[in-house]
């Protein structure tokens, strides 16, 4: 028995397609068998006339899930061909998800591509009647920069002092009920924190919308997903090199300063830019919160901004109104490739600077 | 314990015995100046997090306690909405709560099964070439905008669904459900909801699921096939019972994304205030996507009946939220045991 077990240790996991086992179907079986359901499922759906080619390829994928697992049962036995079922209804999910949303991000750049220009992105709506052509995103983009800006100024360094805590000072009740709440909040609604800004910012203490209500808002949404990024990444860093800088008599709140934060500053960029890319697609506490406005206002404390996302909602708000559909997926397809190109840069920081745990 | 200098030999602790990761708490600020105001500005900021929550909790109750004494009808069962009436401000939640209700139930009918098989097909079944360019994928379509899911589906998806209603209505409407009583009608209903909702929480699922899946110990597996298993059986009897509450904690972090979605949901759906089991008909309404749509005409009576409505959705997220929390924190504790 222990000779077994130090034999397989040794060698990688031994796949179960042995000579002795029975009859077993080829390995283009697979293959064979979608192109053949592919072939009829088509033949079906030509034949009774079905318009939508959604239909021929469920009919498809149904016939390929059917036919491979009868083919298996008949040649391999039940379990082979469960194993296949469960194989072709995994690859089945895969494909039903990657249409969704493959689709809407090809329709997004079908539909977008042609609206932005520099015409486009360098005007506001000034002026501009809704229902005609031309107008642009240069108050919506100048808006959304300046409120993501002041929410990161003002989520960032407590988000960062927060993580700080948990890891570096924590324990007992505080930090766990932190802790605990820290991840609660990471799934308080955006409408929510809108909601309460405005109770508490507008209606309560008599301010008037502008863009740095909606950045208030925002930042409630930012903080504790800065945490979360934050604390997993100082956690990472090595405890030799805090040892190693106490034992040269160098105080706490210094080591964590010059030594903990600059190691895992990659991982916390990361985590903050993610937390940007996250925010900024919020739409609906700004939407309550800056108002709308047409002409570009580059002062966020006063007066009504306008926003990317709200600008998307107000121009689809104009029913049947291809002018304005067309500003909204313009507006979009910019959206997403600020987001997307957000992301991208924060993982490849992430991958650049990672901190390396225990080396 | 704390007055003892650093370099004292019996404070000094084998690096081997704290796991990696772990940071030592053994050595606290020694009472200098700088040592104080850090610490007080780091916990100070942690305590600033629970006042936010706790203000968020007390600011929307004492909005609510304003609105509810006002409310002529029952809070929880009347349908209308119009706290504004000045003769007789009527409001409640019933029509709300079973939209949201619904198009959540809907979304994660539809998401949890296709997104355990995505995390199973990233973790265990794709190709390793495949494998990593799709998870990648997967994380980027995590950050797509609310309002761009909401834009599609409301000028792709809702056209696009009508199709599918025609056949539900044709072979299911028997089902009473399923029943379309205005045909030709587009389809801004809460079951187009639900699909939108299980497209965007789709890849939050599967995130989660699949850090699980990967967790995983090797050992288990390799057992599983050792023993003769094919490979769906190793799944069965190694993969998902260790992965199971993360499941659920994902499914639940999802099902609170749906719970508070807004603007794509005021994108999609025809609001109305009937509460109607056709869910095919237009109609109905959920939470977020009132308040979205009624504040900006709101005076104050109703600005403080949609506090009231967002204090509920508050208090669900915040349960179900909690929920998830619990389950993965006592999962922590036996991860890693035989990994």
């Amino acid at each position: 028995m222990s000779t077994t077990t130090t034999v397989s240790d040794r060698t990688p996991a031994p796949q179960l397609s042995g000579r002795l086992t029975a009859a077993k179907l080829p390995r283009w079986a697979p293959a064979g068998v979608a192109v053949l359901s592919i072939a009829v499922g088509c033949v079906i759906g030509a034949g009774a006339g079905l318009a939508s080619h959604i239909q021929w390829g469920l009919i498809s994928a149904l016939l390929f899930v059917v036919l491979s697992f009868g083919l298996s049962a008949k040649v391999e036995g039940v379990r082979q061909a469960k194993d296949r079922l469960a194989t072709s209804l995994i690859w089945v999910a895969f494909i039903l998800a990657v249409v969704p949303l493959v689709s809407l991000v090809v329709y997004t750049v079908q539909q977008g591509a042609g609206v932005v220009d520099g015409n486009f992105l360098n005007h506001s709506m000034r002026g501009v009647l809704q229902s005609g052509p031309g107008g642009g995103i240069y108050h919506a983009l100048l808006g959304t920069l300046q409120q993501v800006g002041l929410a990161t100024a003002i989520a960032a360094p407590i988000g960062l002092l927060t993580a700080v805590y948990l890891v570096e000072y924590g324990r007992g009740r505080l930090a766990k009920t932190v802790t605990f709440f820290v991840d609660v909040m990471t799934g308080v609604p955006s409408i929510v924190a809108g909601l309460f800004v405005l109770s508490v910012w507008i209606l309560g203490l008599g301010f008037t919308y502008s863009g740095f209500a909606g950045s208030l808002a925002l930042a409630i949404l930012m903080m504790p997903v800065v945490v979360r990024s934050t604390e997993e990444m100082l956690r990472l860093v090595p405890n030799e090199l805090r040892e190693a800088s106490y034992a040269l008599g160098v105080p706490k709140w210094k080591t964590i300063l010059r030594v903990v934060i600059p190691t895992a500053i990659g991982g916390i960029t990361t985590g903050v830019m993610l937390a940007v890319a996250r925010i900024t697609g919020e739409t609906a506490p700004v939407m309550m919160l800056v108002f709308v406005s047409d002409s570009i206002n580059p002062d966020p404390f006063n007066g009504p901004q306008m926003n990317l996302p709200v600008y998307i909602w107000q121009q689809y708000s104009q029913v049947n109104n291809s002018f304005g559909y067309a500003r909204a997926w313009g507006a979009a397809l910019v959206l997403i490739a600020f987001v997307m190109a957000l992301n991208l840069v924060a993982r490849g920081i992430a991958r650049w600077r990672s901190p390396k745990a225990g080396n | 314990m704390t007055s003892a200098p650093p370099d004292h030999p019996g404070d000094r602790t084998p690096a081997s015995t704290t796991p990696p990761g772990q940071p030592s708490t053994s050595l606290r600020g020694t009472g200098r100046l700088g040592d104080v105001l850090f610490r007080l500005a780091s916990s100070g900021s942690g305590v600033l997090l629970l006042v936010i929550m706790a203000a968020i909790a007390g600011f929307l109750l004492y909005r609510s306690g304003m609105a509810l004494s006002q409310d002529k009808t029952n809070f929880l069962t009347t349908f209308e909405w119009d706290p504004d009436n000045i003769v007789k401000p009527s409001f409640g939640i019933a029509v709300l709560a079973f939209g949201t209700i619904v198009s959540a139930a809907i979304a994660m009918a539809i998401a949890v099964p296709i997104a355990i098989g995505i995390a199973l097909f990233i973790s265990h079944y794709a190709p390793r070439r495949i494998a990593q360019p799709f998870a990648y994928l997967v994380d980027l379509l995590a950050a797509v905008p609310s309002i761009v899911y909401g834009l599609w589906g409301a000028l792709y998806l809702v056209p696009h669904m009508a199709g599918l209603n025609d056949w539900l209505d044709h072979y299911l409407g028997w089902t009473y459900v399923f029943k379309v009583s205005q045909h030709g009608a587009p389809a801004r209903n809460l079951f187009t909801v639900g699909i939108l909702l299980a497209i965007m929480v789709l890849p939050i699922i599967t995130a989660v699921s699949r850090e699980v899946f990967r967790q995983v110990p090797r050992m288990h597996e390799e057992a599983a096939l050792a023993l003769g298993a094919t490979r769906w059986e190793m799944v069965r009897t190694a993969v998902l019972p260790f992965g199971r509450p993360g499941i659920i904690s994902a499914s639940m972090l999802g099902l609170g994304r749906a719970l508070g979605e807004t603007i794509a949901v005021a994108t999609v759906l025809s609001a109305n205030s009937k509460l109607s089991l056709h869910l095919l008909d237009a109609g109905g309404g959920t939470f977020a996507q009132n308040i979205a749509l009624k504040f900006g005409e709101a005076g104050k009576p109703g600005m403080n009946a949609l506090m009231a409505s967002g204090l509920v959705l508050f208090v669900i997220t915040l349960l179900v939220n909690g929920g998830a929390r619990l389950i993965i924190a006592r999962r922590k504790e036996y991860s890693g045991a035989n990994a």
